[in-house]
């Protein structure tokens, strides 16, 4: 009996390592352990043979089954690891399609983008972000910024006026939010203003809508030299590497002494040619390029605001306003300022 | 400004080249636009020739034959054209290989059958000049053949084009220029042009001739004449006529030219009266009727208002103030009598009259900048020897002078800490001292500090302390000389608040679901509202109306974002774009005084910040079938993920607005304010703008930040204890507001029912007509402990007696 049970162990071995197939594997398993087994059939029979043979019958068969079974299970386990494989390697995507459903993809307009980035890199310099509105006082937007009331920017060919009252118009720059800022704050202040500005002019190089950031520093001791230190700092973030500004002086109502300030060209690395020799297009040869207009705050204009502590004698700043479309233009070689209000799909998705 | 650099030479030569002085001038605050240059490019082969046969041409009638002698030793042969043309005459050549100012290049040629070796050169050929009779004749002086021509000429003359910013008055003038060049040079300054006057040699006196009454001293400050007989009129010399054309200014006859001549150089502009076009010689200052008309010297006839200042004689207007003169009397051919005028006028009025009458001359661009009545004296005497020696004319003793006090000169205390102190840089009280007085001021030392003495050409340009350390700093040199530091004030911290943090992250939001972001016009044109079908009454029908617009188009601040999107989808789906999604984050302008910025006056308006958004054409295709259609349902999406990214909830009601589809349109709400609509737009507004069905929304940023939440948010615990789901189906009438349903759902679970959401929405057979099934998820949870199911169950029960009660039945 026991060479039986061994014959049948090892007849089964072999027939179980050569299945080929899951299928077949299961006949096996119903050919060797399923209720009509003879080895199901000899365990059944145990009970009736002699007492001295039950034991050793009984073990052996059991071992055969407990192997069997288990062979039975890793045999299954591999077989259908391969045939899983095989189902796979049938069932084949075009990995090239595009994605479905295709998700949008959305974006931020230049002038946002490039806004943020100004008031991000002054956030960083220790500034605040200050608003103001777009209909404003004629006070803020010239009297309190040192116009005389004949000055050529008050004249109707200049400045949008509202028809309702002579003394509201649009305001031509964001520095009526100085003026606002400073009534609300005491010094020091150190804050920025960015936002829409309004002048009655319209061609390629001027829109009567655009954008400008300003930005203000005052207290006590704040030089020239601070200015032109904010600026490089300021200029080189935006640009990146190591920028350099320069100051040219200039004329502003608001400020004094004023001035025009550059940023080292970043594409000739300032030297106004390119390697192969040409001529810079960026800069035109000059090395430098344009950038905005600033200065230090004009006394009277701190005169409108002395009884919030703005003791000319006491504390000083400067300010600097530059067109955000300006540093767009440079930064992405947009060529025509019109662009940024046709708002054009097609532009739009190009930078995201 | 035209500077010709010979001119600037002659009273202050910097010793280096154009270029150079160009950028020194840029770094010191005059910005210099670009060199040009006038005349040939190059000064090469051009030289003095004397003419010394001029024959008839054998074989052409207007021909003819010229022998020079351009100082090389031969006698050269050239051919001219010119009428004017004789023997004994000193002419400019351009010799072969000459270099024309159009480019054509000089060569020699045969003329009918005679070589030709140059040409003899007009003013207007050699670009210095008008030449209505033919060649040049320079004047002899002893002039050596062979001479180069720029020795006489501005030839290849480089003329340095200068952007004078308004303060600088005194630039307006070559030898302001000079000083200037002088100050940040150092270079030698010749003396003023002004300093001597010439002899008067005519008869009687200025007063025997003319009389001038201003009737209108505020607004004309000075009037100055001066009186010259036996004038005789004709072209200017070559010199001259050179270099008025250098600087931009046609020659017209030598009075006329030395009137521009002594502006150009002085910034003072002057006018010349034809003194027998003036009866009497009377003159009066005084202010325009309403209407008044008068025709110009460029034959234009004008009318005035009644602002407008006006020299008048006995008969009427002569010509108008500090802008431009009169036809009337005017200076011709046949004067012989010059009354010259140099005056003073308010400048605020000259520019507002220039404007009013949009017309600008180079004298009113120079008066409306406000310039000092010194000056005039200073022209005057210019003006006179010239007239003198060109004209031939002699001055009558005495000036008439109409003048108001004319302003002292005022002197300012420089403190020598304060330059250091604004600056942060050093500049030795020597140097301050050394700059101011090139700059033509006095300056007197007194200890550390420097007394400063205003001179006029400076007058309203340095009032105060700071305009003085303004130009010793620029003088001194910002380039060269000042550091770069940051501000050392202590305790400053920078930010963005938390509404610009908010924004900025709903803007985000709007992008990452797929909507592209415009910048709208903020103007629009006054029929929006009536395309938008608003009511009249319509707050959004009154937008604030511009007084002056560039165009009707842009003639009214926009009420709603709406327009703009519709505006910028119209073009881009014009331009053959299939859909677009689009947002916008911007204001709108509504009348009406608020308090929404810093400041103390509140601004004019209102200026709520929005986002609006649109959503027009077909749903984006894809490869594996269909997509959710741009509908009232997928905007609402939109807006309910940006409410979420917020940290807000919205609540949706219906509503009507005119340009709304009535059916799908929703007020939109936060905390029970009023935020909004969202909704299908009125397929009428989209024929207007010509788009197939469109979606969009609007909200007011102000009340959503106003209980925004996002980043404020507290801990709940929700791991401690489990939660129980259930699903829940009611059927109700069709008309039956979900948002209403799920109130009453949420009120009758009370606390533990944390959520309820609203997943299944069906209509059909199996529950009847007029009836709609709607199916929720319940998530019933409590903070400190498992609820049993019989917790539940009572809130279920709870919940299913509440839906009965609003007519629901509930689905097994």
């Amino acid at each position: 009996m026991l060479d039986r049970i061994e014959g049948i162990r090892a007849e089964a071995s072999a027939a179980i390592e050569a299945a080929p197939g899951t299928a077949e594997l299961e006949e096996l398993r119903v050919r060797y352990l399923g209720r009509k087994a003879e080895l199901t059939t000899i365990l059944r029979g145990i009970a009736e043979l002699p007492a001295e043979e039950r034991g050793k019958v009984g073990s052996g068969a059991n071992q055969a089954r407990v192997q069997l079974e288990s062979l039975i299970e890793t045999r299954g386990e591999a077989l259908d690891a391969g045939e899983l494989e095989s189902r796979l390697a049938t069932d084949r995507v075009d990995v090239t399609l595009p994605g479905a459903p295709p998700r949008p993809v959305g974006h931020t307009h230049l002038i946002t983008r490039t806004t943020r980035q100004i008031e991000d890199v002054m956030v960083g310099l220790g500034y605040r972000v200050m608003e103001g509105p777009e209909v404003e006082h004629d006070y803020y937007n010239f009297t309190a910024l040192n116009h005389p009331p004949g000055h050529p920017a008050r004249m109707l060919q200049d400045t949008f006026y509202v028809q309702s009252d002579p003394e509201v118009l649009l305001r031509t720059h964001t520095s009526p939010v100085q003026v606002r800022s400073m009534e609300a704050q005491p010094p020091p202040i150190f804050m920025i203003a960015p936002g829409k500005v309004y002048r009655r002019d319209s061609d390629a190089t001027h829109s009567p809508m655009f954008h400008q950031v300003e930005g203000l520093a005052i207290g006590e001791g704040i030089t020239l030299a601070d200015l032109q230190g904010t600026l490089t700092e300021m200029l080189s973030a935006i640009f990146g590497g190591a920028r350099e500004a320069r100051m040219r002086p200039h004329f502003f109502p608001f400020t004094e002494p004023s001035v025009e300030f550059d940023v080292s060209c970043y594409q000739c690395e300032g030297t106004g040619s390119l390697p192969d020799g040409e001529r810079c297009n960026l800069c035109k040869g000059i090395g430098w390029i344009e950038v905005g207009g600033a200065g230090m705050v004009d006394p009277n204009v701190l005169g409108f605001v002395e009884s919030n502590g703005y003791d000319p004698e006491r504390v000083q700043g400067f300010a600097f306003g530059m067109g955000v479309e300006r540093i767009a233009m440079l930064r992405h070689g947009v060529p025509d300022l019109r662009r940024f209000f046709d708002n054009d799909v097609r532009v739009l998705e190009q930078f995201s | 400004m035209r500077v010709p650099y010979s001119w600037l030479r002659e009273y202050c030569d910097p010793g280096t080249g154009p270029g150079e002085l160009a950028e020194r001038l840029a770094m010191t605050g005059t910005e210099v636009e670009r060199v040009g240059a006038v005349g040939p490019p190059s000064a090469e082969n051009f030289v003095v020739g004397k003419v010394l046969t001029a024959e008839l041409h054998p074989n052409a009638d207007r021909l003819r034959v010229c022998k020079l002698d351009t100082g090389d030793g031969d006698e050269r042969i050239v051919v001219c054209g010119a009428p004017n043309v004789a023997a004994g005459q000193t002419v400019p050549v351009a010799l072969p290989g000459a270099t024309m100012p159009g480019g054509m290049e000089i060569g020699e040629a045969k003329l009918r059958g005679v070589r030709s070796a140059g040409m003899i050169c007009s003013a207007s050929e050699l670009g210095v000049g008008e030449s209505p009779e033919g060649i040049l004749v320079l004047e002899d002086d002893g002039l050596v053949p062979g001479t180069p021509l720029a020795e006489v000429l501005p030839v290849a003359e480089p003329v340095l084009e200068l952007e004078v910013t308004p303060n600088r008055l005194d630039c307006f003038g070559v030898y302001g220029v000079a000083r200037e060049v002088h100050a940040i040079s150092a270079a030698p300054l010749a003396q003023e042009p002004w300093l001597e006057d010439v002899e008067a040699e005519g008869e009687g006196e200025a007063g025997d001739y003319a009389s001038v009454t201003v009737e209108v001293s505020e607004l004309c400050p000075r009037f100055t004449a001066r009186v010259f007989t036996g004038v005789k009129i004709g072209p200017s010399p070559a010199w001259l006529q050179a270099r008025l054309v250098a600087a931009g200014q046609r020659p017209i006859n030598n009075v006329v030219d030395i009137t521009n001549y002594v502006m150009l150089l002085t910034a003072q502009p002057l006018h010349a009266f034809d003194l027998d076009k003036v009866p009497d010689g009377a003159l009066t200052v005084r202010t325009a009727s309403e209407g008044e008309k008068m025709k110009t010297l460029d034959d234009v006839e004008r009318t005035f208002d009644a602002e407008t200042v006006l020299v008048c004689d006995r008969n009427g207007p002569s010509g108008i103030a500090g802008i431009m003169g009169g036809q009337v009397s005017e200076v011709s051919e046949e004067t012989t009598r010059v009354l010259l005028e140099v005056a003073n006028w308010n400048g605020t009025n000259i520019l507002r009259s220039s404007r009013q009458l949009s017309l600008r001359s180079e004298a009113s661009s120079r008066f409306e900048k406000q310039l000092h009545p010194e000056l005039c004296m200073r022209a005057q005497r210019i003006a006179s020897r010239l007239l003198v020696e060109l004209c031939g004319a002699k001055l009558v003793p005495g000036t008439i002078d109409v003048a108001a006090e004319i302003p002292a000169m005022p002197t300012i205390r420089l403190r020598g800490e304060r330059v250091e102190g604004l600056l942060g840089m050093a500049i030795s009280q020597a140097d301050q001292k050394v700059y101011l007085e090139r700059l033509g001021f006095g300056v007197a030392e007194s200890g550390g500090d420097l007394d400063v003495t205003v001179p006029p050409d400076r007058h309203y340009d340095v009032t105060r302390e700071v305009d003085l350390i303004e130009e010793v700093g620029r003088v001194h040199g910002l380039d060269e000389h000042l550091p770069s530091t940051l501000p050392a004030v202590a305790g400053r911290v920078g930010g963005l608040s938390r509404a610009q943090r908010l924004k900025r992250r709903a803007e985000d939001t709007m992008r990452d679901l797929g909507f592209d972001e415009i910048v709208g016009w903020s103007f629009t044109d006054p029929g929006e509202p009536g395309r938008l079908r608003l009511p009249t009454e319509d707050q959004r029908s009154s937008g604030v109306v511009l007084a002056n617009p560039l165009s009707e188009d842009q003639s009214v601040m926009r009420t709603t974002l709406l327009g703009s999107l519709l505006d910028v989808a119209q073009r881009n789906l014009a331009r053959g774009t299939e859909r677009v999604s689009l947002f916008e984050s911007g204001r709108v302008y509504l009348p009406g005084k608020a308090n929404d910025f810093p400041g103390e006056r509140p601004a004019p308006d209102h200026e709520p910040h929005r986002f609006g958004c649109i959503a027009i054409g077909p749903p984006s295709r894809s490869w594996r079938g269909s997509e959710v259609p741009n509908d009232f349902f997928t905007l609402k999406g939109a807006l309910e993920a940006l409410a979420g990214q917020l940290g807000t909830a919205l609540s949706f009601a219906p509503v009507e607005e005119s340009f709304l589809h009535p059916g799908r349109a929703a007020s939109v709400a936060v905390a029970g304010i009023p935020a909004g609509w969202i909704g299908e737009v009125h397929p009428l507004v989209c024929r207007e703008w010509d788009v197939e069905a469109a979606a969009a929304f609007e909200i007011d940023l102000a009340p959503l930040l106003a209980v925004a939440v996002a980043g404020e948010e507290t801990y709940e615990d929700v791991t401690t204890f489990p939660a129980v789901y259930q699903d829940l189906a009611v059927v109700v009438p069709v008309e039956a507001a979900a948002t209403d349903l799920r109130d009453a759902v949420l009120a009758a679970g009370g606390e533990l029912l944390r959520a309820a959401e609203v997943f299944d929405l069906y209509e059909g057979e199996q529950v009847g007509d007029g009836h709609k099934s709607l199916a929720l998820r319940l998530e019933f949870r409590a903070a400190d402990r498992t609820l049993t199911d019989e917790e539940v169950a009572a809130k279920r029960t709870a919940i299913e007696a509440e839906l009965e009660k609003l007519g629901g039945t509930l689905r097994g």
